[in-house]
């Protein structure tokens, strides 16, 4: 049988029912507006690594050169070199070279020529020191004994390896994790699921106060208080070494996996505590093997922003880590982070030449750790998710 | 599904079959003496009195807010976690004064089971959910937990439908079998009481039925305590019956004299459906 179609129709009360978006339209222009917000933020971070990975991308493709390897010219052979070679040596642009006049051009050999007079006697000058090989492996330069990695930017042959900036990072962050996060995670246990109320009042805000100090003050902390204390305490040899900077690090990142953490703790449902005291649980017992378990994506969220936070922070480790850029493991020498060494060298640097350039490309390394650790702490955190929730 | 709409014809086909059974041989387990309890200011339970009998079917009825699941939580002292309650009066199980301060609530409550309204197994898989109760109680021979797991989960009727993925989370069960789940979660630590308070009120008509057959076949075993907001499932489950009205215990007789012959007006309009 064929579908009846419906002959009767009022069009005057069912008409209206087509003018969803155009019937609102303050409704719609809002969220347009957060829409176009929330987009401009996405848009403005990709430009800032944009941004930094522009100027780091020549030293990046090996591009750049820091070799000096140069013979000085005479500069009484100014008239036999090729014009376009002799531009080239002195390192002008050709308009530049242009509106030269001999005399000039004389005087810029003769400084060219005093400038190199040293050099050209270093094998060492001779050396790009941008180059890959030389920013991760060792390299034994004339005057040391082994292959050693060095972070000397500023010298008479620039040393530009990496290598001692990333385990000073990764020192220091180890350090304030293993410290910041046991005791960000108690905390967060204790004010969620066990505190009496009255206390969970006071202690929640007082530690989500912590992430209100200025990091400048966490570091001038680390420098002047902790850094005595600890070494009163344990006897090191330095003064200022990764295990303070890392400790003061670690000032700075409870807060923000302790309010984290708490949420996620706070969100797990009370029903899971009831049944688990039920059958005869104690609290302690409760929180432990069932409120931390269920709420293990929300906590790993917690640690994976506190690593974020950690290998960034830059003002606490450049006061209280010693700065020096040596390899080494011992957490009791001094060490030098990537941050604080790009906040302390970029003032200084020549805009577009290699040392500065160097400095952005350990920027965007900076960049790629956090969103390659935050993108590994979106995948597990999803499979957690499914874990819990029964659909794996 | 057997859904009567009048209680009272129920009654006489299956009902008091139960119900006829010689009660004496089921010594006195709960006595409640004179138990109030206040939330703040609030007054939720008057002057109750109560004796609970072992190995029997007790079921508290009545309309929401009466008070019968703050009773029931009164019972393994569950109210203790909410602040601003207050309690006065006793509560003695097995003679024992369970609001005395020498009680460890935790071993109070490893002897007392309790089914919740909304199932809530805990987010972890079929087989340690079973476990947990032992687990925390320091078990950790692997048969042993094994054939306990097996047992509580034959027990609730649930064996055969999850023996194939004891590993699986829980979360993935249907409301009914989550909620069997928890019933076998509850007696796999072997407790002597069992609270339930609504356990079918979430469930559809066949995952209640499966219920309240368990119940009948755990009572053979267990003391068990029932709230519902269902009188047909009261009639149908319980061996004795108690109605609560705002606070106040009105009535306590046999699940039969309650729905045949109740003594109180009130009793006999809540159950006819007049009111509530």
């Amino acid at each position: 049988m064929a579908l009846v179609t419906p002959t009767v129709r009022r069009p005057d009360r069912w008409a209206t029912l087509h003018r969803s978006a155009r019937a609102r339209p303050v409704e719609w222009l809002v969220e347009r507006g957060i829409l176009l917000v929330s987009l401009s933020a996405i848009l403005l971070v990709f430009l800032i690594f944009l941004f930094v990975a522009r100027e780091a991308l020549p030293v990046a493709l090996g591009r750049m050169t820091s070799a000096r390897g140069q013979r000085p010219l005479p500069v009484d052979s100014l008239d036999q070199i090729p014009r376009e070679s002799l531009r080239a040596y002195l390192g002008l642009k050709a308009d530049e070279f242009v509106a030269m006049t001999r005399e000039q051009l004389q005087l810029l050999m003769e400084i060219k020529a005093e400038e190199l007079a040293g050099v050209s006697e270093d094998k060492d000058a001779a050396v790009n020191t941008t180059q890959w090989r030389y920013l991760i492996g060792p390299h034994q330069w004339s005057d040391y004994d082994q292959p050693e990695f060095i972070w000397q930017p500023v010298s008479r042959v620039p040393k530009y390896n990496l290598v001692p900036l990333v385990i000073g990072s990764l020192k220091t962050t180890l350090v304030a994790l293993l410290f910041a996060v046991p005791l960000a995670l108690g905390a967060a246990l204790y004010v969620s699921q066990l505190a009496a109320p009255q206390v969970k009042e006071y202690l929640k805000p007082v530690i989500e106060m912590l992430s209100g100090i200025p990091s400048v003050v966490l570091g001038f902390f680390g420098l002047i208080v902790m850094a005595s204390a600890l070494q009163f305490v344990f006897g090191y040899q330095y003064r200022l070494n990764a295990f303070v900077a890392g400790l003061a690090l670690g000032l700075a990142v409870i807060p923000v996996v302790f309010s984290i953490a708490e949420d996620a703790l706070t969100s797990v449902p009370r029903s899971y505590v009831q049944a688990a005291l039920a059958l005869g649980s104690s609290r302690w017992q409760a929180a432990w093997r069932i409120v931390l378990p269920a709420a293990a994506p929300g906590v790993f969220a917690a640690v994976v922003l506190g690593f974020g936070r950690a290998i960034g922070e830059t003002m606490v480790v450049l006061m209280a880590s010693g700065n020096a850029s040596i390899v080494s493991w011992n957490l009791f020498e001094s060490t030098r982070t990537m941050t604080a060494t790009i906040a302390a060298e970029l003032a200084e640097t020549v805009v577009g030449g290699h040392h500065y350039r160097m400095l952005f490309l350990i920027g965007a390394m900076l960049f790629i750790v956090t969103f390659v650790a935050n993108l590994i702490g979106d995948v597990v955190i999803h499979r957690l998710k499914t874990k819990l929730e029964g659909k794996a | 599904m057997p859904a009567p709409m009048d209680p009272l014809v129920k009654l006489d086909s299956r009902i008091t079959v139960g119900s006829t059974e010689d009660h004496a041989s089921h010594a006195p387990l709960i006595e409640v003496k004179d138990l109030s309890l206040w939330y703040g200011t609030a007054n939720a339970l008057d002057h109750i009195t109560v004796l609970i009998r072992e190995r029997v079917v007790t079921a508290f009825i009545g309309p929401s807010g009466c008070g019968k699941s703050t009773f029931l939580r009164c019972l393994n002292r569950m109210n203790d976690l909410i602040d601003h309650v207050r309690i006065a009066g006793s509560v003695h199980i097995a003679s024992q004064d369970i609001y005395s301060h020498e009680v460890d609530v935790i071993e109070l409550r490893k002897r007392i089971g309790m089914v919740f309204q909304k199932s809530n197994p805990f987010p972890k898989s079929i087989y340690d959910n079973i476990a947990y109760g032992l687990r925390i109680q320091g078990v950790r021979d692997r048969a042993a937990l094994d054939e306990a797991v097996e047992k509580s989960l034959r027990d609730a009727a649930l064996w055969e439908e999850v023996k194939d993925r004891l590993h699986s989370s829980a979360m993935g069960l249907s409301g009914g079998q989550q909620q069997r789940l928890c019933i076998a979660r509850a007696i796999a630590i072997r407790p002597e009481i069992i609270l339930m308070d609504e356990p079918a009120s979430a469930l559809d008509p066949l995952a209640t039925a499966r219920i309240e057959d368990l119940i009948l076949e755990l009572k053979k075993e267990f003391t068990i305590v029932i709230v519902t907001h269902n009188m047909q499932q009261a009639a149908r489950i319980s061996d004795f019956t108690a109605f609560f009205y705002l606070g106040k215990l009105v009535e306590y007789d046999t699940t039969a004299r309650m729905f045949t012959n109740p003594a109180r007006k009130q009793t006999e309009d809540y159950i006819t459906g007049r009111f509530g």
